[in-house]
């Protein structure tokens, strides 16, 4: 369907969303129901015309996330009946159309749930502990000014691709809410491959590794059992194998690092 | 618009010194780095550096300042500095390297900017532009970006808008993101090391001037709402443009002009506000829901061709159409540079084929961007590896198949020229407040070329800022400050009074609501085309729908807790005044230059025609009415600097 056939008259849907006025409330699910949705909608285009309704019947909005919506600042992204960014792959929360749901469907809308993700209020939560893994180790340490020239580093176009493939992780946490165990290894696996295939990322690579790793435990996530939800979930389509290299990276750090 | 002087005394005049270097072009920047005094390094520590906002100019500037060594405190709106818009931009990012041997040069460079911007911005700054772009490819390598290579290892670069060279440097279809996490990737490490304090999830809503000086910020921290105050020796503000101003953009949701706006209240002038810009490859609008528009990145038009047919109202389906019916109006007006004119010249076509009665889709508000015959010469894979990402976004907001069938385009606002004025060392008109990136006015004229905004943002943060910051920081006498400076209680005061006021109104319309309505108005007699008759209708339009909003707008909640419609409402009553500005700026400048066409002033072939005798000049809009912050009426007074072209001579500008 596309915005060229004539508008239908809307759809129908029940909400089941998640409500918390804040870190300390227990929350609770709250149901609503909407009609009038267009399928040419984004999801959060529906969740506005909600909040609208809501704003003028005197009660408060549902809180959520949500920048760019094009699917790549990382901001939104919900739980919609247990799928992280619900049911189409490789498409973030702010990407999905009204037109992937039928009219009449029920749709349960939860934040992200993970020790390592606190929620802050209704669907808003706090990703910092991210920031933190990055602050740990996920760069290389150039500072500006003493860089040589651009050509003189040549990166083979296939190591570049590969790179390029793991930095495109939007750091949406959706591998996190996906994996039973909580894991942030897909998130970390993408920087140490981004950084670690690269000619540039060498010197600093076993540190890196370790740094890294060591910030995602202390931050409660969990550790991966290879169940690869977090593959299927990610908007990106960031593959597993990075969680492959980020553990050869991390055992060839431990067995030979001099730190 | 109340008191609007345009004869400016000697005195105002005065403060609106550019410090633009003088002698040869290609010695200004490194002549006046010699002059400009250096802060001891030992000293670096002691001075305290507030950095608000982390796009490509502030996490640059961040990351930099603390490697050089002074104390930096980092403030950005999101949840994570990674967030930032910047993020989002995606084709590419220019420099003068002539990798590809094809003529490039520095001087190319300027003088395409210089040109491209339709000669409205300042020679030293675009020059130094130029020369620091080169570096910046150099720093993003040694980053990690994972720019685009050829098989032999080294950089590919490609085409972009209004240049005859390929100087594109780029990630797919990611480049803002990519350049984006290294400057977030350096920015984390210092924060990691201690040298920078990170406050995410604050929002600036004033900038504390003591003494004459900008000395601190004011902010709400957006989880709990509380109104906390932070004192130091700079402000530096890298807040973005302010497109969002028109509602519907390419900018994302909270992109808003309230830090700059509140500086402008301060003091800080703002300049050419009128000069915005509409970008030719959007998505077009599909219904009354939409929240955003989508940008399609321009190096689209390396491959794609624009047409429309040449009956109008012809309904037939684009296969349908066969060539000799077809109008590829780009390549058949100007042939030189085809579908590859500058974004203003492309945006401006696009409307006219369309108010002709020939644009294309259901509203009629569309033209074809065709990728057939580059997919018949190239093969559909090698189309995939250059666009892939792109074509999927494009089928997943409309559900159409760009490898089979033309995509639909329609030009949306994207960029603003405008912004704070500062001078060449990026100093506001408020003594130690710096602006960086989109916020400030300086590099881009009346029109920015494709790529160059990723090039300003890191120029001015990576380079530029750290040299320059020492005119501040060791040539005026700073004395210690504190949050106990009454300044900071008169601010906070404020901040707090009008948060109540925002909540205290219990009117009836959500600021959404007031948003939409504004950005129409704006869009429909301040966008592609302005005249006159419809600039002084939307003056009272803007005025009268400000009062309203004043009287009944509705924010539900209370201050001190997580609440996103009050933080919409105070965003919105900037919009507000600051649609009133570009209406005031674009009604005085009688003239067409790049994105601001006026109507009245064009050429017989329907091009800009620029008026260079009157209005070869920046103009600087001076807030005259700082007490009138309680949606009274703002008026302004106007300086001019004008612009000197000693190594480009003003002409015609012609992509034929």
């Amino acid at each position: 369907m596309s915005a060229d056939h004539a508008p239908s008259s809307g759809m129908r849907l029940t909400l089941n969303i998640w409500r918390q006025s804040g870190p300390a409330d227990a929350g609770r699910m709250e149901t609503y129901h909407l009609d009038g949705i267009s399928p040419d909608m984004s999801f959060l285009e529906m969740l506005d015309v909600l909040n609208v309704r809501l704003e003028r019947e005197g009660r408060e909005p549902v809180a959520f996330d949500h920048d760019c919506r094009e699917g790549i600042c990382g901001s939104c992204g919900v739980m919609i009946d247990g799928n992280a960014h619900g049911p189409e792959a490789e498409t973030a929360t702010c990407q999905l159309h009204m037109r992937s749901f039928a009219d009449g469907a029920a749709l349960t809308i939860e934040p992200f749930r993970a020790k390592g993700f606190p929620v802050l209020k209704d669907l808003v939560l706090d990703r910092s502990a991210f920031d933190r893994i990055i602050a740990a180790g996920g760069f290389i340490s150039a500072n500006t000014g003493c860089a040589v020239d651009a050509n003189s580093t040549p990166v083979a176009k296939s190591d570049a691709e590969l790179s390029m493939d793991a930095a495109q992780c939007i750091g949406c946490g959706a591998c996190v809410a996906a994996c039973p165990n909580a894991a942030a290894m897909l998130f970390v696996g993408a920087k140490i491959a981004h950084l670690g295939l690269l000619p540039q990322g060498q010197p600093e690579r076993s540190k890196r590794v370790l740094a890294m790793a060591r910030q995602m435990e202390a931050e409660g996530f969990g550790s991966c059992s290879n169940y690869y939800e977090c593959e299927a979930a990610c908007p990106k389509a960031i593959s597993v194998e990075n969680i492959a290299r980020l553990n050869r990276d991390y055992l060839r750090a431990g067995l030979t690092t001099r730190d | 618009m109340s008191s609007q002087s345009t004869a400016p005394t000697a005195a105002q005049n005065a403060t609106l010194d550019s410090k633009c270097p003088q002698g040869p072009i290609q010695d200004r920047w490194d002549r006046h780095r010699f002059q400009t005094k250096l802060v001891n390094p030992a000293n670096k520590r002691r001075f305290h550096v507030l950095v608000v906002g982390t796009g490509l100019a502030g996490a640059s500037a961040a990351a930099t300042l603390a490697e050089l060594g002074y104390r930096v405190s980092v403030f950005c709106i999101h949840e994570s500095p990674r967030r930032a818009h910047s993020i989002a931009a995606q084709g590419g990012i220019n420099a003068a390297k002539n990798y590809p041997n094809d003529g490039d040069s520095i001087w190319r460079l300027f003088y395409d900017t210089i040109k491209g911007g339709d000669y409205r911005a300042r020679e030293s700054n675009v020059y130094r532009l130029a020369q620091i772009s080169n570096h910046i490819i150099d720093q993003c390598v040694a980053q990690g970006v994972p720019f685009a290579r050829e098989y032999g290892g080294l950089l590919s670069n490609r085409s972009f808008g209004g240049a005859q060279v390929s100087r594109t440097f780029y990630a797919r279809g990611q480049t803002g993101q990519q350049l984006l996490l290294g400057a977030y990737q350096a920015l984390m490490r210092q924060v990691g090391e201690k040298k920078i304090q990170l406050y995410s999830r604050r929002e600036m809503l004033d900038v504390v001037v003591a003494d004459g000086v900008a000395r601190g910020i004011v902010c709400r921290e957006l989880g709990s709402g509380k109104i906390e105050s932070f004192a130091g020796d700079a402000v530096l503000l890298a807040t973005g443009g302010y497109g969002n101003v028109f509602y519907l953009s390419t900018n994302a949701k909270l992109s808003n002009a309230t830090a700059a706006w509140r500086a402008h209240r301060r003091g800080a002038f703002f300049a050419n506000p009128c000069f915005t810009q509409i970008h030719p490859t959007c998505i077009p609008v599909s219904g009354s829901h939409q929240s955003k528009l989508t940008l399609m990145s321009e190096s689209l038009r390396n491959d794609g061709r624009v047409w429309v047919p040449q009956k109008r109202d012809d309904d037939r389906p684009p296969a349908a159409i066969p060539a000799a019916e077809r109008d590829y109006f780009l390549e058949r007006k100007y042939p030189s540079f085809g579908n590859l004119v500058p974004r203003d010249v492309a945006s401006r076509n696009a409307k006219q084929v369309c108010d002709e009665g020939r644009g294309v889709g259901s509203s009629k508000m569309s033209v074809y961007l065709d990728f057939g015959d580059a997919i018949a010469r190239d093969g559909a894979p090698k189309i995939a590896e250059k666009y892939g990402n792109l074509f999927q976004m494009y089928q997943r907001i409309t559900a159409e198949d760009p490898y089979h069938s033309p995509m639909r385009i329609y030009p949306a606002v994207h960029y603003t020229m405008g912004g704070l004025w500062v001078d060449y060392n990026l100093e506001s008109t408020i003594p130690g407040l710096f602006v960086l990136g989109e916020a400030n006015f300086s590099d881009h004229g009346a029109n920015r070329l494709g790529a160059s905004a990723l090039m300003q943002g890191l120029a001015d943060g990576y380079f530029v800022i750290p040299a320059t910051l020492g005119s501040h920081l060791a040539g005026r006498k700073l004395p210690p400050v504190s949050t106990a400076h009454p300044a900071f209680a008169a601010a906070e005061q404020d901040v707090q009074q009008r948060v109540e006021r925002l909540l205290s109104i219990n009117g009836k319309r959500g600021a959404d609501d007031f948003h939409r309505e504004l950005g129409l108005i704006v869009w429909n007699y301040c966008g592609m085309a302005r005249n006159a008759k419809g600039l002084d209708l939307a003056l009272g339009k803007v005025g009268a729908l400000r009062e309203e909003f004043w009287h009944n707008l509705r924010v539900l909640g209370s201050a001190q807790e997580l609440n996103q419609s009050l933080e919409r409402a105070g965003r919105v009553a900037d919009f507000l005044e600051l649609a009133e500005l570009m209406i005031v700026d674009a009604r005085h400048r009688e003239e067409s230059c790049g994105g601001h066409f006026r109507e009245e002033y064009q050429t017989e072939d329907g091009e800009a025609r620029r008026n260079d005798a009157q209005f070869a000049y920046a103009a600087a809009w001076q807030h005259t009415a700082p007490g009138a912050d309680k949606g009274g009426q703002p008026s302004w007074s106007l300086h001019k600097e004008p612009l000197n072209f000693e190594f480009v001579s003003l002409s015609q500008r012609s992509y034929q």
